[in-house]
């Protein structure tokens, strides 16, 4: 493989930006490719070329294979960067491409497939050693089965319908004489609500965190980037994260980081990738959940704390370069904290809130970065997610890093639509989230209290 | 009676129906109570029900599903 000279970049927003500065920089053309809706958004502003895919709809723009496959073919780029979302864990797609003979900028297609499917990643985690959420591989026998192993895994434990989805049907237990009087009740439920009595049996994460670690390949050797936290979600979507994860003790963070390079290593991994893991502070223990197996809205803290540009790295390995470091070369330095920048009114519930930008000030200093897929005079579309931009700052330490955040929020101004900054200059003020006592559960939980009055101060309503 | 016209409150693409395939929220002749969902708007991958703020009879929309409309274009008209 030769270096990428002309890159197609088939995404949008922010990391649309991103990808174009990485590229920029590394001396390599680009091709942005819009929907309808996109002709004038800033990295449509800053490409060499655009082509127009189609209509503002996802699916007949930034996820239509053919039109992206014919933009590719028209433009002479020999290279694809997809970003995150959209087409980026497309096997097909990465197929497609490389049968025309182009580069797509991510691992292969066969370990997209694998690793994108969470039983197999499962299973490949298993085998590589790494620690996953222990349960019953499958329905419990009985009574007796379900106790042993509930003392083998240790209390609370919790039983779920396996023929249930969501949340549906779940009983914890937290003593041997509960799990007991649990099963025969939980059983009679699953038959009742399911048809089907089957249960599973899996450990109980009181207070999960969530942890991610960030690995590099290029296909024979991988390393790490250390970790992130990204415990505070709302609805399953991160809204603030951290690096590295602060809490962590030494030994485990390092064990943690090991078993990612552990698994990576296992299936070969070539480019940018993210290994979560549920961390269970009550066990002291971590399980993998997961990989995404493409470039993360959140890498930019693992880029202040390692001083490594993550997408340069990952075009120069897909223009078939080695790594350029070893693992003893990455050095995690200080603390880093992202805010996630939404079009959403969180004093209205998180209300969407596309509309036209008429004022944008951003903050900037020592230490502040923000990524930005907005400009002043920008319309926000309503047709895509909300990401306007991420606020990123770093210090010596969590706390320096906590109160250059803070500091910066007040010199962020986004108008007159409304956006998450209220939610953030409430958040960083708070004591529990400042002393890091935080839960995948606690940001929906405190949106619900303490939140509420928070957010209407910080936004001055 | 007056004719009113209802808006979206937000722009984005409007829903007719609460599914592909179902039947429209509401028909001309249909009765239409404060709250009821006229609609909905995706927007920013969200879904966001259009209610009525007035009762009264429902009588037709004046866009096809999947529209896009901004705000203040008009979606369907009530008798009130």
């Amino acid at each position: 493989m030769a270096p990428i000279r002309k890159l197609l970049i088939a995404n949008r927003g922010e990391i649309a930006v991103r990808i174009q500065r990485a590229a920029r920089d590394l001396g390599i053309r680009t091709v942005q490719v819009v929907s309808e809706a996109d002709r004038d958004m800033l990295a449509a502003r800053m490409a060499d070329e655009v082509i127009v895919l189609g209509p503002p709809a996802a699916s007949k723009s930034y996820l239509a294979v053919d039109r992206l496959l014919d933009a590719l073919r028209d433009s002479g780029a020999d290279a694809v960067h997809p970003g995150y979302g959209f087409l980026s864990e497309n096997a097909d797609f990465a197929r497609a491409v490389t049968a025309m003979g182009r580069i797509f900028v991510g691992p292969d297609a066969d370990t997209i497939e694998r690793m994108g499917d969470k039983v197999n990643a499962r299973q490949a985690a298993i085998a590589a050693g790494v620690p996953v959420v222990p349960g019953s591989e499958g329905r419990i026998k009985g009574l007796e089965q379900a106790l042993s192993l509930a003392g083998e895994i240790g209390y609370p434990v919790m039983v779920k319908a396996a023929a249930g989805g969501g949340g549906r049907g779940i009983r914890v237990s937290h003593t041997a004489e509960e799990l007991a009087a649990a099963i025969p009740t939980a059983m009679a439920e699953a038959k009742a609500g399911f048809g089907d009595p089957g249960l599973y049996l899996e450990a109980y994460i009181e207070k999960a965190r969530h942890i991610e670690v960030q690995v590099l390949g290029d296909g024979e050797d991988v390393i790490h980037l250390h970790e992130r936290e990204c415990s505070l979600q709302r609805r399953r979507q991160k809204v603030w994260e951290e690096a590295p994860a602060a809490m962590l003790d030494p030994g485990l963070r390092a064990e943690l980081c090991a078993s990612a390079v552990r698994l990576s290593r296992a299936v070969r991994y070539r480019g940018a990738g993210t290994m979560e893991y549920l961390y269970d502070p009550g066990r002291q223990a971590f399980y993998f959940i997961e990989m995404n197996t493409r470039i993360q809205v959140e890498h930019p803290v693992t880029e202040m704390i390692t001083g490594i540009d993550l997408v340069r790295e990952m075009l120069l390995i897909a223009g078939g370069g080695r790594l350029r470091m070893s693992q003893e070369d990455v050095r995690c330095t200080g603390h880093a904290i992202e805010v996630r920048i939404n079009a959403e009114d969180p004093a209205r519930n998180f209300m969407p809130n596309p509309g036209h930008v008429e004022t944008l000030r951003l903050p900037e200093g020592p230490g502040i970065r923000f990524d930005e897929g907005i400009y002043a005079g920008y319309r926000v579309p309503p047709f895509y997610d909300s990401l306007l931009g991420k606020l990123i700052v770093a210090g010596a330490s969590r706390e320096e890093a906590l109160d250059r955040m803070a500091a910066a929020l007040d010199g962020l101004e986004i108008g007159p639509i409304a956006t998450t900054t209220a939610l953030h200059r409430a958040l960083v003020q708070d004591p529990a989230l400042r002393a890091g006592e935080v839960s995948t559960r606690w940001l929906e939980t405190w949106l619900e209290g303490p939140g509420v009055a928070a957010i209407k101060t910080a936004s001055g309503t | 009676m007056a004719t009113k016209r209802i808006e979206s409150p937000l722009p984005g693409v409007i829903y007719l129906s609460p599914a592909p395939g179902e039947p429209v929220f509401k028909a001309p002749g249909d009765s239409v109570a404060v709250g009821d969902t006229l609609a909905l708007v995706e927007v920013m991958k969200s879904y966001m029900p259009v209610e009525a703020d007035q009762a009264g009879i429902f009588r037709g929309y004046l866009v096809e599903t999947e529209t896009v409309l901004e705000p203040g274009e008009p979606l369907c008209e009530l008798e009130v």
